[in-house]
């Protein structure tokens, strides 16, 4: 039996879901009616046996809704799908879409490694499969201070580091993104240091909230978006959820980060969303949610403090960025 | 030959192109998802762009000896501050909506806005300044020493858009190759002209 803990971020059947978001609601399920549908039965089953995983674009079944809901409207799948930082496909926000159109997502290896009991090459579809999907919505604040409000489809992972087994040694996990200039031609010049690399410490990692997403609005991730699997941590900066990943590593030390390494006195290995500590670039006070004319103000961890404020308890964030 | 003033209407209409565009992808959908961004950018490109085209009439003259693009300096350089103007308005009244408290934060601590609001400086200075009453009140040689800090304007420009960029410089250097260019015509062709 799946017995459900319910977490402070989650939204019970009595809560009323404002008609707005209803009305978007619906218009996703007109598209997305078997996701949700399967959802409600898939959530009674603690792991999925999928026959084989769906083609980049196509449904995904078997959907635990586990809804956090900002309140705000969803933003549509048209600006979540051509509005991507995406530096392999390209440095403009447009060019994701159509450099990564035919992007080959599969087969699709995840290397495990460092200080683990179980490392190895893993098939994506093996490393998700054993846990629940579930569609999350989360806020996603860009340090360019754009925001969006994704339906992400995923799994936690804590989950799927618990079965990885992980030693006493690893503090910290690492990610990697594919390296490969003729699939990604961004890669083809040095904008940044191939590949992309970010870190998240152990227990951030192991954060409830944190999400390896395989999808959105009910589908498989678009390659723009960074199919088939990337890292998803709603109180971060947009660009510490790195996209196409194809390696994780459990390190006893802090793992370079891309824009860290990039500049260093702009983007800190934490990168939190603060608005009082404020980008040389940009003020973090205020975000423009796209979409909307007037900026609003931004929240502390975007508002996720609840949840993560006691990771940080004892730091400094204004030296830890 | 085409006749000059024909001639001077091609460049003008050439030079209003990247406005009507804009002015297209707004009734079309074509500002995509961040509208407000898009204009600034484009906005921003055009304003750089137009004063590298302002600045390319001398080096004309002194490579070719073509005088028709150093006579449509004015015109040429009256789109670049349009253009730049534009960019500033839509940062100001759009993007900011008359935040001054952000505007002034952003003008005292980011760089790139320092510098960029200098080189809207000079160039509504020299906008203003760029009719025949300004240039006979002034005479003729104060009013050319103040319009050589068009070549500040430029630097500045390009400056604002390296600073901006996040990482990739390539564009903003593209754009600093071909000033130093502009301006490297012109020092090649006053210590050559000195000499003889």
């Amino acid at each position: 039996m799946h017995i459900k803990i319910r977490k402070s971020w989650e939204l019970g059947e009595q809560d009323v879901t404002p008609e707005k978001i209803f009305k978007q609601r619906r218009n996703f399920l007109k598209t997305g009616v078997a996701a949700i549908a399967g959802g409600l039965a898939g959530g009674l089953l603690s792991s999925h046996a999928f026959a084989a995983w769906p083609k980049a674009g196509d449904m995904l079944s078997g959907i635990t809704k586990t809804d956090f809901d900002p309140g705000i409207d969803l933003t549509p799948f048209d600006k979540v799908s051509t509005y991507n930082n995406f530096y392999e496909f390209g440095t403009g926000k447009d060019e994701p879409l159509y450099a990564a159109k035919d992007f080959q997502t599969e087969p699709w290896k995840v290397e495990i490694a460092g200080a683990c009991a179980k490392p190895g090459h893993y098939d994506f579809e093996d490393l998700i499969k054993p846990h629940p999907l579930e569609e999350r919505i989360y806020r996603h604040r860009c340090v360019e201070t754009w925001s969006m409000v994704v339906p992400w489809i995923g799994v936690s992972l804590a989950d799927v580091i618990k079965r990885l087994e992980p030693t006493s040694k690893a503090k910290y996990v690492a990610f990697e993104t594919l390296l490969d200039p003729v699939r990604m031609p961004g890669q083809r010049r040095q904008v940044l240091q191939w590949p992309y690399v970010e870190g998240l410490r152990m227990d951030e990692a192991m954060n409830p909230l944190t999400m390896l997403s395989v999808g959105l609005y009910g589908r498989t991730l678009p390659p723009q978006n960074g199919a088939p699997l990337r890292l998803v941590v709603p109180w971060k900066y947009g660009f510490k959820g790195i996209k196409s990943i194809v390696k994780i590593t459990f390190t006893e030390n802090e793992p370079p980060t891309s824009w860290n390494r990039s500049a260093r006195h702009e983007y800190g290995f934490y990168a939190n969303v603060n608005p009082e500590v404020s980008h040389p670039r940009w003020s973090q006070a205020k975000e423009r949610l796209i979409g909307e004319f007037f900026k609003k103000k931004t929240l502390m961890f975007n508002g996720y403090g609840d949840e993560v404020a006691g990771l940080y308890k004892n730091m400094d964030l204004a030296k830890f960025f | 030959m085409i006749p000059y003033r024909v001639l001077w209407w091609v460049v003008f209409a050439v030079m209003a192109i990247p406005l009507l565009q804009l002015i297209a992808f707004a009734f079309t959908g074509g500002l995509g998802a961040n509208p407000i961004e898009f204009i600034n950018r484009h906005l921003g490109d055009w304003a750089l762009r137009s004063l590298l085209v302002a600045l390319s009439a001398t080096p004309l003259k002194i490579l070719f000896g073509w005088t028709w693009a150093v006579r449509m300096r004015r015109m040429l350089g009256l789109w670049a501050f349009a253009y730049v103007a534009l960019h500033i308005t839509n940062y100001v009244a759009i993007d900011q909506f008359f935040d001054w408290a952000a505007i002034g934060t952003d003008l005292v601590k980011r760089t790139y806005i320092t510098v960029g609001m200098g080189a809207f400086t000079i160039l509504f200075t020299l906008a203003a300044t760029s009719n025949k009453r300004a240039i006979k009140y002034m005479g003729g040689k104060a009013w050319i020493r103040v319009h050589k800090y068009v070549y500040g304007a430029a630097i500045l420009g390009c400056w604002h858009y390296y600073a901006m960029v996040k990482a990739d410089v390539l564009p903003p250097l593209i754009h600093i190759a071909i000033l130093t260019g502009l301006l490297g015509i012109r020092i090649w062709h006053n210590i050559k002209t000195k000499k003889t």
